[in-house]
């Protein structure tokens, strides 16, 4: 696709903030993408949510794209959709799997709740680790599932054994559960 | 109402309880563990994956073309919405252009799917609290839509009707025959179902104000939809970003005040009667001519073109052994799918699969608010209000 001859107006405001943050952009498809710095991910995400011309208020999707063999490997996307403007943005960050800081990324949970969930479904897949979630285990596998299955490097054809049945006990772990408590810790017998 | 403000009248010690994933209340999948405080829910954790099939791998190692009947199987009680989702979707990687006629066919199918969505879930409503009879005379309903997409299609369920350009075979003369006459039948279950449940008392008193989410919250959980409009946001991607032939069709986005159950439900049963009226306004509207476009970097050639020219088989052959073959990029698409904002992500890179095909499944936000919409309430609510949700387990889990 051919450039775009003048920038538009989303990508322009994200460059007059941060300038040097948005690395690539295009909009292909009719559908504007600005690719990120990684270093600059949390706060570009934090403009577009509260500056008063982008309000991005609804995180639409957050996904992740294995580019193997390319470097950086991973390519985390996010969907973005302000309901008051209408308007739509895709952001893209690079994710590496070399360096202290492999296949790390902040979480955006706190700007959006939604994002839970869909970084948890990241992790799951991709085995992308997001800084500062509250809550980042497995959502759709299970907690002994070796490996990572959207990776391209990920077999298709590979099986896994069967779950042991866990106890009751085990299984358990609530979200807000206060360790300090000690009826909380303490079970009751079932 | 929430309830933990309550005083309790014994004190008790929290007791943990286990729902599902094998428990008829729960659509068979998911599994919520729950710490009670005599009978008020304190604390849930969601447990979701029983379902899970890989499909976003398994489109990885597809064709274009293969995914189709794939995407039947996620939200399996509207089925042509997905197929519709996903072709647009490529149609827009490719560019393909649809005929007018194609379109049209696409917004009645997909109404009438939406309108199968509903029942579903409006009836399904009905029987978690007890009333069983409006669910019989719900899925009843259903059948009657259903077998006008049989009439078309040849399927009830799985219908693999969309092609990239057009659809696999033009409306029939006997489905507007047979269109009408059903409408009205569903029509008349829906007024049955509102003598049924709109003054009554017990379902009344188990779904207002019960599992309220507020505007605000319900856009910070990435809510579309019903469950969105529930709450007073007038989001609907018919009317936002329209795609097909919505511009050209009159009607109107009910919304809610509350946000609770009973807004989910009336939300969905307004939805019906509009959906129904788009019907009736597309077939009035629609034209004549083709029902599909062919491209032959998209989809097979005819079959007359097959055994007849040496072009079509090799057409045939290409497609077949290396799949279509769109330009490479990235893509996003959405439509308004039963439960809210089904889009589909795509990846290209100019081979015959889709380097990365990702389902923004709708339901997803719905399950994952789930411990703010029960906490604080009884045990007893958490029934209506998981029914309330729609929660549909193969685009949930995928």
């Amino acid at each position: 696709m051919t450039a775009p001859a003048e920038t538009p107006p989303i990508t322009a405001r994200v460059e007059e903030k941060f300038p040097g943050a948005v690395t690539a952009s295009h909009q292909q498809f009719g559908d504007e993408t600005i690719t990120v710095a990684k270093d600059q991910y949390l706060a570009v995400m934090t403009l577009l949510r509260n500056d008063p011309t982008l309000k991005f208020n609804l995180m639409v999707d957050l996904s992740a794209v294995d580019f193997l063999g390319q470097s950086p490997r991973f390519q985390v996307v996010v969907h973005l959709k302000s309901l008051s403007l209408g308007h739509r943005l895709r952001v893209k960050v690079g994710v590496g799997e070399d360096g202290p800081e492999a296949c790390t990324l902040p979480t955006i949970s706190k700007l959006w709740v939604a994002a839970d969930w869909y970084e948890r479904e990241c992790f799951d897949m991709y085995g992308i680790r997001f800084q500062g979630h509250p809550n980042l285990k497995r959502l759709l596998l299970y907690e002994s599932f070796v490996g990572h299955p959207l990776r391209k490097d990920y077999d298709i054809h590979l099986q896994q054994p069967r779950v042991e049945l866990r106890p009751v006990r085990e299984r358990y772990d609530y979200q807000n559960r206060n360790l300090t408590d000690p009826s909380e810790t303490e079970r009751r017998p079932l | 109402m929430k309830r933990s403000n309550l005083p309790l009248e014994f004190g008790a010690e929290p007791m943990d309880i286990e729902i599902g994933p094998s428990h008829p209340a729960m659509h068979g999948i998911t599994r919520l563990s729950t710490r009670l405080d005599g009978e008020v829910v304190t604390a849930v954790e969601v447990e979701i994956g029983y379902l899970h099939r890989g499909f976003e791998k398994e489109c990885e190692n597809s064709t274009y073309v293969q995914v189709i009947p794939y995407t039947d199987r996620l939200n399996y009680v509207s089925p042509i919405l997905n197929n519709i989702g996903y072709s647009l979707a490529v149609e827009k990687l490719f560019g393909l252009d649809v005929p007018k006629r194609a379109q049209y066919a696409r917004v009645i199918l997909g109404e009438l799917s939406r309108i199968s969505d509903h029942l579903t879930c409006n009836g399904a409503m009905g029987m978690e609290v007890g009333a069983m009879t409006v669910f019989l005379w719900y899925v009843k309903a259903r059948e009657y839509l259903w077998e006008l997409t049989e009439e078309v299609t040849g399927a009830r369920l799985t219908h693999n009707w969309t092609r990239f350009g057009g659809n696999a075979n033009d409306l029939p003369d006997t489905f507007f025959d047979m269109l009408e006459e059903r409408l009205k039948k569903v029509e008349a279950v829906l007024e049955e179902g509102v003598k049924m449940l709109f003054k009554n008392k017990i379902f009344l008193d188990r779904v207002k104000d019960v599992g309220v989410l507020s505007r605000e919250r319900a856009i910070e959980y990435g809510f579309t939809g019903p469950m969105l409009r529930a709450t007073g946001e007038p989001y609907d991607l018919r009317r936002a970003e329209p795609y097909l032939v919505y511009n050209e069709l009159d009607f109107e986005i009910p919304v809610g005040t509350v946000g609770d159950s009973y807004d989910r439900f009336l939300v969905r049963h307004e939805e019906m009667l509009q959906s129904i009226s788009i019907i009736r306004q597309a077939v009035a509207k629609i034209p004549k001519g083709g029902h599909y476009q062919h491209d032959r970097r998209a989809w097979l050639p005819d079959k007359t073109e097959v055994y007849g020219s040496i072009e079509g088989l090799i057409d045939h052959f290409k497609v077949i052994m290396e799949g279509s073959t769109p330009p490479k990029g990235e893509v996003y698409q959405a439509i308004e799918g039963g439960n809210g904002e089904l889009g589909f992500y795509l990846v290209s890179d100019g081979t015959g699969k889709p380097y990365k095909c990702r389902v923004r499944p709708p339901c997803f936000n719905f399950v994952s608010a789930l411990p703010e919409m029960l906490i604080g309430h009884y045990v007893g609510d958490i029934v209506p209000i998981y029914g309330s949700i729609n929660m549909i387990g193969g685009e949930l889990e995928r």
